[in-house]
């Protein structure tokens, strides 16, 4: 809009028709293939696969919300959290807590010392439900839970951090320290949480088996809905007056400041976020896969969370879909054929997307002949210039000039100041 | 009486485990320092410099017992030095392929540094097993002294906290009182400026972060007189570490001592009193709480942004 000032009318109009333009055929093409990602989710992978493929790709598809939170808090907002696992694991604590409670009625836990408490407790020597587990035998708390227990940690650890302009690599690496907190609390208190082996052996929501294969389908379906309702909230979001605030806020924080915005509070905004989505994610996980453990609230986890991002394009909330699909069927395939080869590779492919192709995969819509062309252009010239090339050619998108974009599209290149 | 004198036995050993806590953790923050706190480097691959200068001791250990036994005596002091080299090698290379084009995206380099990690974790495990191992010690560090009955104080962990002052105390004099100190501050506080008087900055960063990895391994090869080498031991350190230099404030050396020092303190108290883990969250919690109080750390610069 600045740039726009000083120009003659005539040439505001046109670029700002250009821009309008633009910015239609960018919605189309999101519409496209968000439908094409809704068609692959809910048609094609279910026609196509076997059960047992369909629940693992179900259960990768509960990393995607966290990675659409993330895209939204990260990618837009600039904020990286390391402890998203810490929302991913409360909001499937909190589902699995339900689940056991229900699963361990008086009648089938009869042979423990205490019957009608989760066995771990009575293996712990725990007599009586611990106020903690008390509310988690109503559906309605447990469901509320899911979703307002960990966006309550994220809102109190984030006004904490944001009023007092902690951020950028001190907020990472204090997310890493909570994330670290709960998984040694979790293991360390047995009794009350499971240990380390996590809230095993879940069996009925509501009286509703879940482990029985319609069961699995259908919980498939509603977590493919879920994630593709999800992606859209995040698209109005972003389309929306606060998403341009947010990238206003991840490339120039202090004039957003400056400017009169509340910066603290819109970052906030952006994690509580991004941790409602990991915990219906971590929900969803539990439902899914029948388990909860402390395996996925820990440091390792969170930032294997974070890579899925980097991979799909951390600008790009269907990318991120695509990159967390890519890395864990990674995962999968090589830890299993070839397990000494799977940590070379992911710390490969960590390194190879931070210093090559900092977009991700969603980096790759945006290259076209011509743009290759005129990149190749304007190399060759710094190259005869005798200018240094090596630091163009280690960020190749952004290098590639981006005549009629909108913010939406910003590379990149600048995280923090 | 004697209950007095047993509990002040008790109170000098605590003590003394909490001073050896407090070595390890300075050790290990000393590289991370001059890497994350002076260059704003974030370096997650930082425990696994600390297990390349372990591996080193541990190979160099094996080379004496098997073919220079005359060197079974002196060789870990050699491992010292050998340690450091080793380690600011790896690490200058490192600094050549990755760190450098990613100065300007500080938290890129968290991701790109974590895969580092990884990979060289996986290259551990491919080399030396899975399987933790230890360097066969010489006979003086082994045993203990005994200054009064019912006080026992290992020899190892007195040659690191010796190790310890001594490294502190070279680091703060070549950062505070040297020329090439005078330049890594510098180069750290306004690159232009520093460029515009003729410092080479790209050769002063690729230096500073192969001395801070260097540093690293000296920890590395302290750490395999108190315990055994994994692949995966340097990591386990690497979030406290992080702490350590974040709690003590970015830029403050002594910043770095203190909360080493305050660190390990209520950890090994809280440890006496309750279990490892609980007084590990509470230990965890309360640097969070402070920082939270005051996020620029204990002893911040005031530097004008």
């Amino acid at each position: 809009m600045a740039t726009t000032v000083g120009t003659p009318l005539s040439a505001a109009t046109a670029t700002s028709g250009m821009a309008r333009w633009a910015s239609l055929m960018r919605e189309r093409k999101t519409a496209v293939l968000f439908l094409i990602t809704a068609l692959l989710l809910l048609v094609l992978f279910p026609a196509t696969m076997s059960a047992f493929r369909l629940s693992l790709v179900g259960k990768y598809l509960t990393y995607a919300f966290v990675a659409v939170g993330l895209v939204i808090c990260w990618g837009y907002g600039g904020i990286l959290s390391l402890g998203q696992g810490v929302f991913f694991g409360l909001g499937g604590y909190c589902m699995a807590m339900f689940l056991k409670l229900e699963a361990s009625d008086p009648i089938t836990t009869k042979i423990q010392s205490t019957p009608g408490i989760p066995d771990f407790m009575d293996w712990n020597q725990i007599t009586a439900l611990p106020m903690l587990w008390r509310p988690f035998k109503s559906l309605l708390f447990s469901m509320v839970a899911i979703p307002v227990l960990p966006g309550l940690v994220a809102l109190v650890v984030g006004l904490a951090m944001f009023k007092r302009r902690v951020g950028g690599v001190y907020f990472a690496i204090i997310t890493q320290a909570i994330a670290s907190i709960l998984s040694i609390l979790i293991i360390g208190q047995q009794g009350y949480t499971g240990g380390v082996n996590g809230i095993t052996d879940l069996r009925t929501l509501h009286g509703w088996d879940i482990r029985s294969d319609s069961a699995r389908k259908i919980l498939y379906y509603l977590n493919a809905v879920l994630l593709l309702g999800s992606v859209y909230l995040g698209q109005r979001l972003l389309n929306s007056k606060l998403g341009r605030l947010l990238v206003a806020l991840r490339d120039k924080e202090e004039r957003v400041r400056f400017s009169g915005y509340d910066v603290a509070s819109l970052k906030t905004f952006a994690f509580v976020f991004a941790a409602v989505m990991a915990a219906v994610g971590g929900a969803m996980f539990t439902l899914q896969v029948g388990f909860m453990s402390p395996s996925f609230v820990g440091i390792v986890p969170s930032i294997e969370m974070v890579i899925g991002v980097a991979v799909g394009g951390r600008d790009s909330l269907l990318g991120a879909i695509y990159g967390t699909l890519l890395v864990n069927f990674g995962k999968t395939y090589f830890s299993e054929k070839f397990p000494e080869l799977w940590l070379y590779l992911i710390g490969a492919l960590f390194i190879g997307v931070v210093l090559v192709f900092p977009n991700g995969l969603a980096g790759l819509r945006n290259v076209s002949v011509a743009r290759l062309r005129t990149w190749w252009v304007a190399r060759q010239t710094a190259g005869q210039s005798g200018k240094p090339v090596s630091a163009a050619s280690t960020a190749s998108a952004p290098e590639v000039p981006a005549p009629a974009e909108g913010l939406a599209e910003a590379p990149v290149t600048e995280v923090a100041p | 009486m004697t209950s007095m004198s047993d509990l002040f036995s008790i109170f000098v050993m605590q003590g003394f485990n909490g001073l050896s806590a407090f070595c390890v953790l300075l050790l290990m923050a000393l590289g991370l320092a001059i890497i994350f706190g002076q260059m704003g480097v974030i370096n997650m691959a930082h425990g696994e410099f600390l297990t390349i200068g372990a591996y080193t001791t541990y190979l160099l250990s094996e080379v004496s017992q098997r073919w220079a036994p005359w060197m079974n005596k002196s060789y870990f002091l050699l491992s010292i030095v050998l340690s450091f080299f080793v380690a600011g090698a790896v690490g200058f290379a490192i600094e050549y392929l990755m760190i450098r084009r990613l100065y300007k995206r500080p938290l890129d380099t968290l991701l790109a540094t974590w895969g580092l990690s990884l990979c060289m974790q996986q290259m551990f495990r491919s080399v030396f097993g899975p399987k933790e191992v230890s360097a066969t010690l010489p006979d003086w560090l082994m045993g203990s002294v005994q200054p009064k009955a019912g006080i026992d104080i290992p020899i190892n962990g007195l040659v690191v906290m010796a190790l310890t002052v001594v490294l502190t105390s070279v680091v703060f004099l070549g950062l505070y009182r040297s020329r090439v100190g005078v330049w890594v501050r510098a180069t750290m506080q306004n690159r232009v400026m520093a460029n515009a008087c003729g410092i080479d900055t790209r050769k002063v960063d690729r230096l500073t972060f192969s001395l801070g990895c260097g540093l690293a391994g000296v920890a590395g090869a302290a750490f395999t007189t108190i315990g055994s080498t994994g692949p995966t031991s340097g990591s386990m350190y690497i979030v406290d570490t992080f702490l350590v230099v974040v709690f003590g404030g970015a830029q403050s050396l002594i910043g770095t001592i203190a909360a080493a020092f305050g660190i390990a303190q209520t950890q090994a108290t809280a440890e006496f009193f309750l279990t490892g883990s609980t007084a590990k969250v509470i230990t965890l919690c309360s640097v969070i709480l402070i920082l939270m109080i005051r996020p620029q750390g204990l002893f911040a610069t005031r530097v004008r942004r």
